[in-house]
């Protein structure tokens, strides 16, 4: 930086209009952080204070010490620990299914000749327009008929198609250069071996921004477990929490401390992989 | 002849590859899109029974007898209307302040993307509680003098004012995300050469930032409204449509009449009706794009 602009810098630095908007800044940041940080303040402390405690006491009340006995009960007393495994499975297989699955449909889309390839892509891209509540009426009566109703498969095949996982994948695909895949069939390569061995590894940013966003999803769906289980012990964590929430309405420790549990999982996974979950929106909200 | 069988192979092989993805669409997309259609002119009660068709009944009770279906439609418009707006002024405000770099800014980011993988439920559980009369919230307020604070979610003159507020509160990270990095995309030189013609902040905020940015709130708006109009989590958690009918929505009728009622014809009338909403406010939205969008 030359000096000439460092002067300009601290002239600017001190003149009053730039002193009020730093500090209308600074205001703002604070109200906002506090706006968005006091919720996940208050279901933490709550999880650890007495039900008498909750209303009674100061907002900023910090139990001491401890009330740990809600987060015993809330694995003692409750299901969770089946609720937890039921989802862990479901998430996991639907999230496994919809990769392969997309990843399979993106990659003939890219490098394959076949027969109405962009009237299939445009098929499957109009899909991202149909609103999903629109049509679970006739998806629960097709389910039905299944004889899936009130079980897991269910949850995992209404995943399994994913018009924005085709697509995103799609157009990673298309980054990669044939030269590529020309090199690997004189080679004596079959599309299959191209695809697992060459196109998978390449695109791991955003078949981990795919599995991600699937992820978050089903993790955190309530709608269809709602809709589709009957059975209590194939409840998963989300839909376990709302019944239990209202079932033990008056317990507020007990109930933010199933709160707590049921948000950890989505942290952890923000704490692991911050990157590429901020590039998997941002890439996503550019290339549409 | 050796050619063409490399390719006729690779076409039925490419086929393959798209066969789950397309069996998949056709079974739970396209066979439902069909078949709910059809369901909306019947007063089928179940799943398993025939179709028992009773012509455009189903659309004429809605528009004509049926008031709880009038209310949430209204209701609807009015979420979309306050939502979706407020969620796309709060995502560029907090981008902005973001992208200006201050100190702490890391740490306001996670604790605005916060929300977004929060499910609804445990975001609902929560805000239930602050907004209790005697909760939290009112706490603060009284705190700093409102002597007489609302009553939230159980005052019907607030219900829906509440549910739009606690639903911003958890969306719009995601979308300052998007917007965040379309902030990022734009180049350095149009501002370094506003500022030699002289712009101001202001100015370079007004002729630079924002039109620069309209493909990304393009993309941002339509997916916040399709949202908007499919709302469910928060209502059925938090309110169950009330109190009264303050916070019935589209969404929540058709899951009340269908899954509860038992009506399946007649929610899927109200499906469809939804479906057609949110595809006229899209087709509206690509139409006007040309108006404001800017493409260079």
């Amino acid at each position: 930086m030359t000096e000439n602009r460092m002067g300009r810098l601290s002239a600017r630095r001190l003149s009053p209009a730039r002193v009020i908007r730093i500090t209308l800044m600074t205001v703002a940041f604070l109200a906002l952080f506090f706006i968005m940080a006091f919720p996940f303040f208050y279901m933490l402390t709550s999880s650890l204070k007495h039900d008498a405690d909750v209303f009674t006491k100061s907002v900023f009340y910090i139990p001491n010490p401890p009330v740990w006995s809600n987060y015993v009960r809330v694995w003692t007393e409750i299901d969770f620990m089946q609720y937890y495994l039921n989802t862990i499975k479901v998430t996991i297989l639907a999230t496994a299914a919809q990769l392969v699955i997309s990843a399979l449909a993106a990659y003939a889309f890219a490098k394959m000749r076949i027969p109405a390839k962009n009237f299939f892509f445009g098929l499957f891209i109009a899909t991202m327009m149909v609103p999903w509540t629109a049509i679970m009426i006739p998806q629960f009566v097709v389910v039905t008929k299944m004889h899936l109703y009130d079980t897991h498969a269910a949850l995992i095949l209404l995943q399994c198609f994913s018009a924005f996982g085709i697509f995103l994948l799609r157009q990673f695909f298309m980054g990669i250069p044939n030269e590529l895949c020309e090199a690997a069939t004189i080679d004596g390569c079959g599309h299959l071996r191209i695809f697992t061995r060459i196109m998978l590894p390449l695109s791991h940013s955003a078949v981990s921004a795919l599995v991600i966003f699937s992820f978050i999803k089903v993790w955190n769906d309530y709608m269809a477990p709602l809709i589709y289980l009957q059975t209590p012990s194939k409840r998963t964590v989300q839909l376990g929490l709302s019944l239990f929430r209202s079932q033990y309405s008056m317990e507020y420790g007990l109930v933010m401390a199933g709160t707590v549990c049921a948000l950890l999982p989505m942290i952890l996974l923000y704490m692991l992989c911050e990157k590429q979950i901020t590039e998997g929106i941002a890439f996503s909200g550019m290339k549409n | 002849m050796k050619r063409l069988s490399y390719y006729r192979r690779e076409q039925i092989e490419g086929l393959m590859f798209i066969m789950p993805a397309l069996v998949l669409f056709l079974v739970f997309l396209a066979y439902p899109m069909v078949y709910g259609l059809l369901l909306s002119f019947t007063n089928n009660r179940n799943a398993n029974a025939a179709l028992n068709f009773t012509g455009l009944s189903n659309y004429i009770r809605l528009f004509t007898k049926d008031s709880y279906f009038q209310v949430s439609l209204r209701n609807s418009l009015v979420y979309a209307l306050t939502f979706s707006p407020a969620v796309l002024i709060a995502a560029l405000l907090v981008a902005l302040l973001l992208n200006a770099k201050i100190k702490g800014s890391h740490a306001l980011r996670v604790v605005c993307f916060l929300p977004y993988l929060t499910s609804m439920v445990a975001v609902a559980t929560v805000w239930n509680i602050l907004l209790a009369p005697n909760g939290p919230v009112n706490a603060i307020l009284r705190a700093i003098g409102v002597s007489n604070p609302p009553g939230w979610l159980m005052d019907k003159d607030w219900a829906l004012f509440s549910v739009t507020m606690v639903a911003v509160w958890k969306n719009f990270g995601y979308y300052m995300i998007i917007l965040l990095a379309g902030l990022q995309g734009i180049p350095n030189y149009l501002y370094e050469s506003a500022r030699i013609d002289g712009a101001t902040s202001a100015k370079c905020f007004r002729y630079v930032t924002l039109p620069m940015l309209t493909p990304t709130i393009f993309l941002c708006l339509i997916t916040i409204i399709i949202a908007a109009f499919q709302e469910f989590d928060i209502i059925n958690i938090m309110t169950q449509g009330g109190p009264g009918r303050a916070t019935n929505m589209l969404v929540y009728r058709i899951y009340v009449e269908g899954f509860t009622n038992m009506k399946m014809g007649y929610a899927s009338a109200i499906a469809y009706t939804l479906f057609a909403i949110i595809m006229v406010i899209t087709l509206i939205q690509f139409r006007l794009q040309k108006v404001w969008v800017n493409y260079d």
